[in-house]
């Protein structure tokens, strides 16, 4: 389970909001995140990824603190090893599609099942610039997984793909999130259909 | 015509310029971090050469390192090493002086560079010298050879500050625009041609080959 309680300031064009939250996230299961836009979800995925910190509070994965300001404990995202998709995808202009994977995973079998996961077996060789903003989201997704992370944070995952490769997508990741045990936070703007792929809701006000 | 200035200036720059990548890359890393109140001030020092008539530096890098003063006669008696009018002068010199055109541009480049970018890799459980060396510096390749190439070129044209430091001694710290200057001193106006005319077409073929190596990586090839 993730026991968060955080407390952080956010920049808004009018000064400033406090993102709180206090919630239990389910380990091993699908949680979409909702919320108004600005309302503080990238800065939720952030902050459990280590990349932010927050003015106070702690963050407990299966009972192990990643985060606690009081204690001053505040484990690096290198220690977190989450694995996380980028609203702007975050991709290596220097690599090719294969050596974003291989960055992190050595297992070539497990590189493959992701390219076939991720329709892009024909663009091993492709550097991000020579494939469209789909190609590109699908890589970032297939990057976030390579790690076999323990918890993957998704920040608008599906949001370039069309309906029926978004449907095939969908489908075959939350097979391999169910398999490799992962906990998965999504942040959308547009709430998944009953069963699509999130088990649970959390909003962010 | 005496080539020996023409080697020496190229021998000075192409020293420079690998000392400045040794150290500019980290210290631009560095830099392009977070800003702080420290940093501020070291950026400001590190730039101030860009706008310091070369002769004020040069003024006071020789009443430094002069015999004659406490860190110069330090030098000499206990490491034997003497920096004024001496060839490891010119590279030291010529090391401070260029330092903005080899750190500026880096820096530039990884300010401009998106901060998920790196995050990205941290969040892979690599760590920040593992991020520099196979995302950040890859990515900013053209701009490292921006910079390289121009801390080339601006060395290979000093003049000022080299003559207050090294003076005017044939062999040791006599480089190629010193040479200008005392061939047209002695009105020897044919060497100074000579030697004008290499160092223009050397510089050209250096800006020219960053024009051409950079011209699909960004905007101008100079940024």
């Amino acid at each position: 389970m993730i026991e968060i309680a955080i407390k952080k300031k956010i920049k808004t064009y009018n000064g400033f909001d406090l993102l709180d939250v206090k919630s239990n996230f389910a380990s091993r299961g699908i949680t979409q995140v909702l919320g108004n836009s600005g309302a503080g979800k990238t800065t939720l995925l952030k902050i459990l990824a280590g990349l932010l910190l927050p003015e106070e509070g702690y963050i407990r994965v299966d009972n192990e603190t990643w985060l606690d300001t009081k204690a001053n404990i505040c484990l690096s995202p290198q220690k977190r090893q989450t694995g996380f998709v980028f609203q702007d995808y975050a991709l290596f202009p220097n690599m090719t599609a294969e050596e974003h994977l291989r960055y992190g995973s050595v297992d070539e079998e497990y590189i493959n099942e992701l390219f076939r996961i991720g329709r892009l077996e024909k663009f091993k060789r492709h550097k991000p610039r020579q494939l469209s903003g789909g190609q590109q989201q699908r890589l970032a997704i297939l990057r976030s997984v390579s790690t076999k992370p323990r918890i993957l944070l998704m920040d608008e995952p599906f949001s370039a793909l069309d309906n029926d490769l978004k449907g095939a997508i969908i489908s075959d990741l939350k097979q391999l999130i169910r398999r490799l045990e992962m906990t998965c936070l999504v942040v959308t703007h547009q709430p998944f259909r009953e069963g699509e792929f999130a088990d649970f809701s959390f909003r962010v006000d | 015509m005496d080539w020996e200035p023409i080697w020496l200036s190229l021998r000075l720059s192409l020293i420079t310029t690998v000392i400045l990548l040794v150290i500019g890359l980290p210290v631009a890393y560095w830099l392009s971090r977070k800003s702080s109140i420290p940093k501020l001030i070291l950026e400001a020092i590190i730039t101030m050469p860009l706008v310091l008539p070369p002769s004020v530096l040069g003024f006071y890098l020789l009443i430094t390192f002069s015999p004659q003063n406490a860190l110069g006669r330090w030098l000499q008696e206990t490491l034997d090493v003497q920096l004024v009018f001496s060839f490891g002068g010119l590279i030291m010199a010529s090391v401070i002086y260029s330092l903005p055109f080899m750190i500026n541009p880096i820096k530039s480049a990884l300010v401009q560079l998106p901060d998920s970018m790196a995050e990205a890799s941290y969040t892979m459980g690599k760590s920040k010298k593992q991020t520099l060396i196979h995302i950040l510096i890859p990515n900013i390749k053209s701009s490292i050879l921006t910079a390289a190439v121009l801390t080339f070129a601006h060395t290979l044209g000093e003049f000022g500050v080299v003559l207050m430091i090294g003076g005017n001694i044939p062999g040791v710290t006599k480089v190629a625009s010193i040479a200008i200057y005392d061939s047209v001193e002695r009105m020897d106006y044919a060497s100074a041609n000579n030697y004008s005319l290499i160092l223009f077409a050397l510089t050209f073929v250096i800006v020219l080959t960053v024009f051409i190596v950079n011209r699909n990586s960004v905007k101008s090839p100079l940024e």
